[in-house]
C-alpha cells in the first residue's frame, strides 16, 4: 500500500500516442517527498543540459504535491515542470484550484508529457482511462471557454481542466496555463504546451487517497484548523493589512490600494506616484471592486478565500485573485480599476502571466517614446490618449503574435535584443531574463538581496514570507511580535528581531547581518521547498508571517500521513537533496553567480562590497562553491555523489573545490 | 393514535456563504471510511457542492433516501437569476444520474449524520460557517402509518398493467415460497 501518493505517474508519448501507467519508486518519495522535487528529478535523469525548450526532449511534468488528495487544508497545487523558453532554466509554475487532487484521485501522481503531437489533441484522464483526444475544433478558443467546452463535450461536470489560450498555442513566452479559478502563469508553461499541441489536460478520479496513519492526520489538521480560525480572526499587528492574515495577499477583499498603488512602480516598473490614493480615487475604486466581485472564493480543501469571481461590465464572467486588479492598469498608466478588470479577462482568456505581460506592454510603449519602435510598428493602434485602448491593442498583437507583437511575445530580455537599437536599456527588471515586480526601492534589503539572487523560482513572491518586510519601530511590537512565535526554527532569530532597528546601526543593509541573512533566507527557501513537494499553498505556509503549517508541524504531519519516519533533521535533508538537485540542474545549464543578480536600479542605495560579501556567506552556508555551485562534499552528503560526478565531468564542479575556495576566490 | 418526542437532526446549508471549496466532501469521505480517517475519496461523499462557479452557483446537497424509479422532474428553476435543474436540489440517489453512487459498485450512498459523532463531520470541516447542525425536537405518530388498500391496488394494477397479471401471479408465488 502506497500512502499519501498513489505510487504512479502517467507518461504520455504525444508522438507515437503511445500512454503507460508507470509504478514509481518508493525510494523516491524517502528521498525527495514528491511535488516539484520528484519532479526535478525526472528533469534531471532524462533532459540533457544540451536540450533546448522547443526540442522534442524539453519533457513537461504536471507534479502533483505528496499532500493534495489527503485532507490537509491547502493542498491542492500543481506544480509543472519544464525547461523555460524565457530563462532557458528549469522554470516551475504552479497553479491551485482543483487539478491536483483530482488527478491523485485517478490514481497518479504526475503526468509527464514528452515528445510533440502533430495535431492539437486534449488529454482526457478518467482513472484507468486514458485518452489523447483531437482538439483541432478548441484551435484558437480562450483558456477559460475551452474548459466547459471540454466539459460538456465529455458530459463530464466535474472533471477539472488545465488548458492554454491563443498565447499558449503562439507559444508566447508568458503564455500561462489556467484553471478554473487558477492560473500557472511563471515563465511560459502555456508555451511549452502549445509548442507540444497539447490545448488541455482534463482530468477526473474516484479512487481512494489512502492515508497511514489518518487518525493521527486529521488530529493535527484540527490544530492546524483551530490555528487558521484563530488567525483568521487576530491579524498579526503593526504589519500592512494585506500582509496580516493568511492567504494569497486579500486582494479581491480588501478594497484599501494605497500601498501598492504609492509604492509599488508604475509604467514599465519607473514611476512611484505618492500621494495617488486620494478621497476620489479611494471612493470610485471601492464602488468598482464592490459592485465588480460577486463572491469571494476558495481553492480545493481551503479556508481561504483569496479569489473572486468577476462580473465587470460587459466582459464574460472570470474568475481573478491577488494582485493582476492593479498590474495591467498600473503598467499603462489607467487611473479606473475598472480597466484592470476589463483586460484581465481578456488576458486570461488569451492565457498569458498577469506579471510579465503588462510590463512588456509597458516597455513597448516606453520604446515607442522614445523612438526604438516606430509608428510604423504600432501601425492600427489607437492614438496615445487612448491609453486603455493602446494596451488591448498590443495585448491582441502579443497573445497572436501579429508585427511588433511576434517580438513583444517573447518577453522584455528577448524582445529587446531583437529589436536592438538600445532597447536593452528599457529591458531593466529582469532577473534572469524574466520580469519582476514592479518594485523599485531606496535602501539596499539584505535579506531580499540573497532572496532575489538565488530563488530558484526567480519570482520573489514565491520566496519570501515568514520573516517580516520591515523592522518594527517599537520595542513593544517586537516583543509582542516575538512572544508567540512557534514557527520559528530556533530561538535566536527572536534575539535579532528584537535588535532589529528601522534606522541606525542595526538597522539594513548592515542588519540583519550577512551570517544571519543567510539563516534566515535558509530557513524561508526551505519552507517554501516543503510546500512545492508537498503541493501545500505558501498562502498557509511558507508565504505568510506566523502561518498554521511551519517547520516544526511539517515532521508529524508527513509522518502520519506517509508512514515514514521523519523528524526535523530528516526534513531539512530531503528537502535539501531536491534543492540542491535542482540547484545543480541549472547550473549544468550554465546558471552561475554572475546570474544571481537583483536588477541594477531595485535599490537606489547599492553597496557592491557587501552584496558580494551577502552572496559568499549565503553560498558557503549552503554548501556551495564561489560560483553558487554546490560542493562535491554537500552533493555526498545528500546522497548525491551521482551528481558531484557529473557535474565534474562537465567541468561545472572542479575536481576537490571546497569551501576553502570561497575565501580564496574572494581575495 | 399516541405521539412520542423525538429528535429530528438537520444540516442548515447557508448557501451564500459557501466558498465551494469542498472540504465537506473530504472530511465526509474519510469519516465513512473503513477504518475511519484511514482514506480520502470526495467521488464516495455524501455531501456535493454542486458548482457552476462562473453562474455563482455554490450549492451543498446531502444524499437522502434512493429511489428506484426515475422521476419526470426536468423543470428548469430560476432563482435570483440563476438557473438551477431541478434535480439540483434533489438528494435521492437515483437511476438517471451517478450522484451519491459508490465509484466500485454503483450502491446508493446515504447521509447518516456521522452517527455518533456530537456533530457531522462536514459541519467540523466547514470554515465557512455554510453548515450548521440543529437538533430540534418533534412530536411524531408513534406507529407506521397503515398501507392503505386503494394505494395497493393502484400499485398492483400498474405492475400488472406493465408486466400482465401471469406474471404478477408467479411472482407472487415466488415471493410467498421466500417468505415461508
Amino acid at each position: 500500500m502506497r500512502y499519501a501518493e498513489m505510487g504512479y505517474h502517467l507518461e504520455v508519448d504525444l508522438a507515437t500516442g503511445n500512454i503507460e501507467k508507470v509504478e514509481t519508486d518508493p525510494q523516491l518519495t524517502e528521498l525527495y517527498l514528491g511535488g516539484l522535487a520528484t519532479g526535478v528529478k525526472q528533469h534531471w535523469d532524462r533532459v540533457p543540459p544540451e536540450v533546448e525548450p522547443f526540442d522534442d526532449e524539453n519533457i513537461l511534468i504536471f507534479n502533483t504535491g505528496l499532500f493534495c488528495g489527503t485532507p490537509a487544508f491547502g493542498a491542492n497545487r500543481t506544480a509543472i515542470s519544464f525547461i523555460s523558453p524565457q530563462t532557458e532554466l528549469l522554470g516551475f509554475t504552479m497553479m491551485g484550484g482543483f487539478w491536483a487532487p483530482e488527478l491523485k484521485h485517478a490514481g497518479y501522481d504526475k503526468i509527464i508529457f514528452s515528445n510533440k503531437s502533430p495535431e492539437l489533441v486534449y488529454l482526457w484522464v478518467k482513472d484507468d482511462k486514458v485518452e489523447i483526444r483531437d482538439a483541432r475544433h478548441l484551435k484558437g478558443k480562450g483558456s477559460l471557454e475551452v474548459q466547459d467546452l471540454i466539459r460538456d463535450e465529455l458530459n463530464e461536470p466535474n472533471a477539472q481542466v488545465a488548458a492554454i489560450g491563443v498565447a499558449g498555442e503562439n507559444r508566447c513566452f508568458t503564455a500561462s496555463i489556467e484553471q478554473g479559478r487558477s492560473s500557472a502563469s511563471r515563465l511560459g508553461g502555456g508555451a511549452i504546451m502549445g509548442d507540444k499541441k497539447i490545448k488541455a489536460v482534463a482530468v477526473r478520479g474516484t479512487r481512494d487517497v489512502h492515508l497511514a496513519d489518518g487518525a493521527r492526520f486529521f488530529e493535527l489538521l484540527q490544530e492546524v484548523k483551530e490555528y487558521i480560525n484563530w488567525r483568521n480572526d487576530n491579524p498579526v499587528p503593526g504589519v500592512m493589512t494585506i500582509l496580516a492574515g493568511l492567504g494569497s495577499p486579500q486582494e479581491m477583499l480588501h478594497t484599501d490600494e494605497k500601498w501598492h498603488t504609492e509604492s509599488f512602480a508604475w509604467g514599465n516598473a519607473r514611476q512611484r506616484r505618492k500621494g495617488f490614493w486620494n478621497e476620489d480615487i479611494e471612493k470610485s475604486w471601492t464602488s468598482t471592486q464592490l459592485s465588480t466581485i460577486k463572491r469571494l472564493i476558495s481553492c480545493y480543501n481551503c479556508p481561504q478565500r483569496c479569489a473572486g469571481l468577476i462580473d465587470a461590465p460587459d466582459v464574460p464572467r472570470y474568475m481573478m485573485k491577488c494582485f493582476s486588479k492593479l498590474t495591467y492598469g498600473m503598467a499603462a498608466y489607467v487611473d479606473n480599476l475598472d480597466f484592470g478588470f476589463r483586460i484581465v479577462q481578456k488576458a486570461q482568456e488569451y492565457g498569458v502571466d498577469g506579471f510579465s505581460t503588462p510590463q512588456i506592454l509597458a516597455f513597448a510603449i516606453e520604446l515607442k517614446e522614445n523612438g526604438i519602435l516606430t509608428d510604423k510598428d504600432f501601425e492600427g493602434c489607437p492614438p496615445d490618449e487612448d491609453k486603455e485602448g493602446r494596451f488591448m491593442w498590443l495585448l491582441d498583437r502579443l497573445a497572436h503574435r501579429e508585427g511588433i507583437g511576434d517580438i513583444l511575445a517573447d518577453g522584455t530580455y528577448w524582445a529587446a535584443k531583437r529589436i536592438g537599437n538600445g532597447a536593452e536599456e528599457y529591458a531593466h527588471n529582469v532577473i534572469k531574463k524574466h520580469e519582476q515586480m514592479p518594485i523599485k526601492l531606496g535602501m539596499l534589503d539584505p535579506i531580499y538581496y540573497l532572496m532575489y539572487s538565488t530563488g530558484e523560482k526567480i519570482n520573489i513572491t514565491q520566496i519570501e514570507g515568514n520573516w517580516p518586510q520591515a523592522a518594527f519601530p517599537k520595542m513593544e511590537q517586537r516583543e509582542a511580535f516575538v512572544e508567540d512565535w512557534p514557527q520559528l526554527p530556533d530561538e535566536k532569530f527572536k534575539k535579532w528581531l528584537l535588535e532589529w532597528e528601522p534606522r541606525g546601526e542595526k538597522s539594513i543593509p548592515h542588519f540583519p547581518t550577512p551570517p544571519m541573512c543567510s539563516e534566515i533566507v535558509d530557513w524561508i527557501e526551505m519552507l517554501h521547498v516543503t510546500d512545492d513537494a508537498l503541493g501545500l499553498c505558501a498562502g498557509l505556509a511558507s508565504f505568510c508571517l506566523k502561518p498554521p503549517y511551519h517547520i516544526n508541524n511539517y515532521p508529524q504531519l508527513i509522518s502520519a500521513a506517509t508512514g515514514m519516519d521523519v523528524d526535523r533533521d530528516e526534513l531539512k535533508r530531503k528537502v535539501n537533496r531536491g534543492r540542491n538537485l535542482h540547484r545543480a540542474l541549472n547550473n549544468r545549464r550554465g546558471m552561475s553567480r554572475k546570474d544571481e543578480k537583483p536588477p541594477e536600479n531595485h535599490w537606489r542605495k547599492r553597496f557592491p562590497e557587501l552584496e558580494e560579501e551577502l552572496l559568499t556567506t549565503y553560498y558557503t552556508y549552503k554548501g556551495w562553491n564561489y560560483d553558487g555551485i554546490p560542493t562535491r562534499a554537500r552533493l555526498e552528503e545528500l546522497d548525491l555523489g551521482y551528481v558531484a560526478d557529473d557535474l565534474e565531468r562537465r567541468g561545472i564542479l572542479k575536481n576537490g573545490q571546497s569551501q576553502e575556495d570561497n575565501k580564496n576566490d574572494q581575495g | 393514535m399516541a405521539k412520542v418526542k423525538k429528535i429530528i437532526k438537520t444540516i442548515k446549508v447557508d448557501a451564500d456563504q459557501c466558498n465551494g471549496c469542498r472540504g465537506c466532501e473530504v472530511a465526509c469521505s474519510a469519516f465513512h471510511a473503513e477504518p475511519k480517517f484511514s482514506s480520502v475519496n470526495p467521488a464516495r461523499a455524501r455531501i456535493r457542492v454542486l458548482t457552476h462557479r462562473l453562474k455563482d452557483i455554490w450549492l451543498p446537497v446531502f444524499a437522502g433516501e434512493y429511489t428506484p424509479t426515475e422521476c419526470a422532474g426536468r423543470d428548469v428553476y430560476t432563482i435570483d437569476g440563476k438557473e438551477y435543474d431541478e434535480c439540483a436540489f434533489c438528494r435521492s440517489a437515483c437511476p438517471s444520474r451517478d450522484m451519491f453512487k459508490e465509484p466500485d459498485t454503483g450502491l446508493p450512498l446515504r447521509c447518516d449524520m456521522c452517527e455518533g459523532e456530537d456533530e457531522p463531520w462536514c459541519v467540523k470541516w466547514c470554515l465557512t460557517d455554510v453548515l450548521v447542525y440543529e437538533e430540534r425536537e418533534e412530536w411524531v405518530e408513534e406507529d407506521k402509518e397503515e398501507v392503505k388498500q386503494e394505494q395497493l391496488d393502484v400499485g398492483l394494477e400498474s405492475l400488472a398493467d406493465k408486466y400482465g397479471l401471469d406474471q404478477l401471479k408467479d411472482a407472487m408465488v415466488r415471493l410467498t415460497s421466500k417468505e415461508e
